[in-house]
């Protein structure tokens, strides 16, 4: 059986201050897979993705990266590894071939060998044309592509993406999906990403990692997460306004504004029923929508659970 | 990494290093150029011509190691204090940390980087003192030797400032409070045997006064302390000080959380 792109086991990670970011974790990510590590802010992922990539040192635990265990042999295990980190990390007063070239030159490739590469990628990532401009005069799209480029130059195995397309316009966005799926259908790159778009890592991913409070709550493909997914909650637009939210039953319904009505509908449930009722009080329904995607709220529900376990566990132990 | 591939990656970190200290070369080469040019009119013609002789040379002749050597130093340790710690600050270090390169390819490339700049301007202030006086060099090897070995001391005293400092206050502390004040009293601009004896001794605490003096007997044929043990001094601090921030870039002090 083929080793792991990324395999961890019981990693911990107890910062200088006595903060508990990881708790042991475990999680291996297949070779070939587009995977989505998700989690609200300071959850831990970027602490996971920084101890793979050596920018954060571990209190515990076991890291491999194709099988080669980090603590052995690091050097040979950064081969396969490339990282776009969440905060551009490069001299902006650089020029944009000059930072590509350096990266390749720091994993020991030479000029010849750097330069058709980086105009490969440069090219591929739209950013040829402004290769000799200085870094910092590039847009933070340009400037996240930029670290794409620099991460994808020695030709990883394994790409770390950590929020890469945060502040990042819906357009371009989109390109970059494009680009990153098709280094992993077409060149087999395994992807790790994090993100907080979760309509990304559902549109992304086959497989997903929940981490909340430095443990991995979940572990499993996006597929039979949303299959889990029971509840829907669906934004009605209405024709007139309304004083209160009217009774369907069977259904969850509340106003939320004057002209707009919040349903949620349980799996098994028809929505058909809900606009009968509506009608026969003689409400009018203009348009509809999720209110959100819908990983985003089995994501939700998933943070809130994790979220009232744990303040109920520090009760406990404070009644202790 | 294989030795060619270590090469290629310590190379392109020089490179790198030079670079970035040629582009901005009005802020690098040419404010310590006109600093000693200050200082060979002003102390080596104006009121050197007062003083007279130093050790059995002009106060000029005399003068000329000291600050060629005090500017290969200030330099050298400015360059990769400021550069590695904008690195940081920058979060540019980290392109290094997640490549393959080992550490001491890193502390060299900054280390060699650094010792370009400090021997750079050490060249160009005894290309500018040539206007003022007919240097003759007593001991070639020594002198090259000397000069090669402390810029490479001070760099990396440099890079362990940078892997330290927290602020870029940090990294200007040590240059103005501790450097500059040992450089003036290393023996730059006098013979510390007109010192009374008791500041004679406590010169010879002084790190950089071997240097000065070892720098100057490659020039001039004359030196206040025994040449052998100054360079024995200086080899020892070169090994200490490079295994510490080894040790430091091992363990990511000051660069991992």
């Amino acid at each position: 059986m083929a080793e792991p792109a990324l395999s961890i086991r019981g990693l911990t990670k107890v910062y200088g201050n006595g903060f508990h970011a990881l708790k042991g974790i475990d999680l291996d990510v297949a070779e070939g897979d587009f995977y989505a590590l998700l989690g609200p802010n300071g959850a831990g992922k970027s602490t996971t993705l920084g101890v793979v990539c050596s920018l954060v040192q571990k209190t515990a635990g076991q890291v491999s990266i194709f099988g080669i265990d980090i603590d052995r042999d690091f050097a040979r295990a950064k081969y396969h590894l490339g990282v776009v980190p969440q905060e551009f990390n490069f001299n902006q007063f650089e020029k944009v071939i000059d930072i590509v070239l350096a990266q390749a030159g720091y994993y020991g490739m030479s000029r010849r060998e750097a330069l058709p590469r980086a105009e490969e990628l440069l090219r591929d990532l739209g950013l040829w044309d402004k290769r000799n401009g200085s870094a910092r005069m590039l847009s933070g799209g340009m400037k996240r592509r930029l670290m794409i480029a620099r991460a994808l130059m020695h030709r990883p195995r394994l790409l770390i993406l950590d929020e890469p397309t945060a502040g990042v316009d819906i357009e371009l966005r989109r390109s970059m999906w494009e680009y990153m799926r098709r280094i992993n259908r077409d060149e087999g790159t395994t992807i790790i990403l994090t993100t907080h778009y979760l309509e990304e890592a559902e549109s992304l991913c086959r497989n997903v990692g929940i981490i909340n409070h430095g443990e991995i709550i979940r572990n499993t493909s996006v597929r039979d997460l949303l299959a889990e997914l029971d509840t829907e909650t669906f934004l009605l637009d209405l024709a007139h306004p309304i004083e209160a939210a009217p009774e369907v039953a069977g259904f969850e319904v509340s106003r939320v504004d004057a002209a707009q009505l919040a349903v949620v509908v349980h799996r098994g449930q028809r929505l058909n029923d809900v606009f009968e009722a509506l009608s026969a009080q003689g409400l009018e329904v203009m348009s509809m929508r999720n209110r959100a995607n819908r990983l985003e709220e089995m994501f939700v529900s998933m943070v809130e659970q994790g979220n009232s376990d744990k303040a109920a566990a520090e009760a406990a132990e404070a009644r202790a | 990494m294989n030795p060619t591939q270590i090469a290629i990656a310590l190379w392109t970190l020089v490179h790198k290093e030079v670079k970035r200290f040629t582009r901005i070369w009005p802020q690098t080469l040419l404010p310590p150029s006109i600093t000693m040019t200050m200082y060979f009119i002003i102390f080596g013609n104006l009121i050197g011509s007062r003083i007279g002789e130093m050790d059995g040379y002009s106060y000029m002749d005399f003068i000329v190691p000291g600050l060629i050597m005090m500017a290969v130093i200030t330099n050298t340790y400015s360059n990769v204090a400021s550069s590695f710690f904008s690195n940081k600050f920058q979060r540019s270090i980290e392109e290094m940390m997640v490549s393959p390169m080992p550490n001491w390819v890193i502390l060299t490339g900054f280390v060699l980087g650094g010792m370009a700049r400090g021997l750079g301007v050490g060249l160009i202030v005894t290309g500018v003192s040539l206007f003022f006086t007919r240097l003759e060099v007593a001991h070639p090897f020594l002198t090259v030797f000397v000069v090669v070995l402390t810029a490479a001391l001070f760099a990396i005293g440099g890079f362990i400032n940078a892997l330290l400092g927290k602020k870029f206050d940090d990294i200007s502390i040590v240059p103005t409070f501790v450097l500059t004040p040992l450089t003036y009293l290393g023996g730059v601009f006098y013979s510390i045997s007109l010192l009374p004896a008791f500041w004679q001794g406590v010169s010879m605490l002084n790190p950089i006064l071997y240097m000065v003096n070892v720098f100057r007997y490659g020039f001039l044929g004359v030196s206040d302390i025994p040449v052998g043990w100054a360079l024995a001094a200086i080899l020892a601090f070169i090994t200490v000080l490079f295994a510490v921030a080894l040790w430091m870039l091992e363990h990511g002090k000051g660069i991992r959380s």
